[in-house]
């Protein structure tokens, strides 16, 4: 194989996959904090059957859910200045895995929620709880343990594709990779390096959603 | 004026009319076993007590207030109105003490403190004051049942509203549940139950109401309802109880 591997070749832009790994991440959390968040707020409105809202959730959801990030990523960095919202590469980036994961992370809230038997939201009604009390101490935390799992998929998910975010030169992992080699032109050993990074990432995150679901979930007493 | 007065209640699901006129009276203190079979609409009139089912036509009165009306906040109107359910539906994620406190702190927006100590009296109460820290799974179902009813006293209800609430236990932990009913029936608390618990209900209640179809066929003290029925209805619901 006339092929020789120079992985010292990408030691000198080690800073620029650093700061790809850093913006990712960033990506990734607040996609991740801002985008359940939202999951939980369209699951309550689906769960709810509210008609007006339930249906405005849920033609979002689908929307979301039958078309492809790329081409949702570039409506919004491309296509939204002509209505005069113009954001930068990271502002793009973040709100296109926000919206994402919002829808996904709807349905798969909704689930969970839809899960809860209907016995404990009539003992809470009984009770005189009203609807947000009831979501918020009785619904929420059963209905997101039963969950957690695949939510923690979509996550990583979303992670992994926010890869794509390198189309619009927001300078995350990928982005990092394609750069350099395109000026060392060493592409096995810089995408085999960002491979082993992404691979990396989401051994970590998945590690970390576990403690964090472990910590939510776990019983102790509050008394 | 009565505690609960119910009066001309229609209730349908869908084609099926599974109330058809009630009227009831409900006094302080009086304690009322809904007897009849199932399907007889028992449940169902239970639960329109405190709006857990809205009714086609009639009218509620609790504690001088309509019930559905729209001026009657339902929260309001539940704070009245306790309920122990067949299935205990305690909630997972709490401890038996946690359970009882939950409401009393955000409802009533009772502190910890207060809170707390009303929930490990009412937990004293139901015999469960070694239990408090246990949760739901970790207690036998007639332990969640006494929660449950520890829950609902919590909120210092004026009437307690009981659905079948030993037709989900195990027979050797039948007891110990009707044992703090019979305990609360006493004190003079106002009970309206449904049961299956023929001998309980003739031992403990004031007044038996025997339902069939979505009607209330007789009521009355209940040596008097089962020494002499009336109607053909409760003489085969009876006989079909010896």
């Amino acid at each position: 194989m006339a092929y020789k591997f120079d992985f010292g070749a990408i030691v000198p832009h080690w800073e620029l996959l650093l700061d790809g790994v850093v913006l990712t991440t960033e990506l990734t959390v607040i996609g991740a904090v801002v985008g359940v968040s939202l999951g939980t707020l369209g699951a309550w409105a689906r769960a709810s059957r509210a008609p007006v809202i339930s249906q405005i959730v849920g033609i979002y959801v689908e929307l979301i859910r039958n078309t492809p990030f790329l081409v949702q990523l570039f409506f919004i960095f491309f296509g939204l200045p002509a209505l005069g919202v113009k954001l930068s590469e990271f502002q793009a980036a973040v709100l296109a895995m926000i919206v994402n994961l919002g829808a996904y992370s709807t349905e798969i809230i909704r689930a969970g929620i839809l899960a809860i038997p209907k016995g404990q939201i009539e003992a809470a009604q009984s009770l005189a709880m009203n609807r947000v009390q009831i979501f918020r101490y009785v619904i929420i935390r059963p209905a997101l343990k039963k969950i957690w799992p695949a939510l923690s998929s979509q996550i990583v998910i979303v992670m992994l594709g926010s890869s794509v975010c390198s189309q619009i030169a927001a300078e995350e992992l990928t982005f990092a990779a394609n750069y350099i080699q395109a000026v060392n032109f060493r592409a096995f050993e810089v995408y085999f390096v960002a491979t082993a990074l992404y691979l990396a990432m989401s051994v970590l995150l998945r590690w970390v959603l576990k403690i964090f679901g472990n910590f939510l979930f776990e019983r102790r007493s509050h008394v | 004026m009565s505690l609960v007065e119910l009066h001309a209640i229609h209730k349908s699901f869908g084609e099926l009319e599974v109330l058809k006129g009630i009227d009831l009276k409900i006094e302080e203190g009086q304690v009322i076993a809904l007897i009849g079979k199932s399907g007889s609409g028992k449940s169902t009139l239970l639960r329109t007590i405190n709006g857990l089912e809205t009714i086609n036509d009639g009218t509620i009165m609790v504690a001088g207030k309509k019930v559905g009306d729209r001026d009657t906040d339902v929260l309001t109107l539940r704070l009245n109105v306790g309920m122990v359910f067949q299935q205990f539906n305690l909630f997972p994620h709490y401890t038996a003490l946690e359970n009882v406190m939950l409401s009393p702190q955000v409802v009533k927006k009772q502190s910890k403190a207060e809170a707390k100590e009303v929930a490990e009296e009412m937990l004293a109460k139901v015999g469960l004051a070694d239990k408090m820290m246990h949760y739901p799974d970790q207690l036998s179902g007639g332990q969640q049942q006494r929660v449950a009813i520890a829950r609902a006293l919590a909120m210092k209800p004026r009437v307690l509203l009981c659905d079948e609430v030993t037709s989900a236990l195990d027979p050797e932990l039948v007891n110990e549940v009707l044992a703090v009913v019979r305990q609360l029936a006493e004190e003079g608390m106002t009970l309206v139950m449904v049961t299956h618990e023929m001998r309980f209900a003739r031992e403990v209640c004031d007044k038996l109401v025997f339902m069939d179809q979505g009607r209330i066929h007789e009521s009355g003290a209940p040596e008097e309802v089962f020494a002499n029925p009336k109607t053909s209805e409760l003489a085969s619901f009876v006989g079909g109880l010896a």
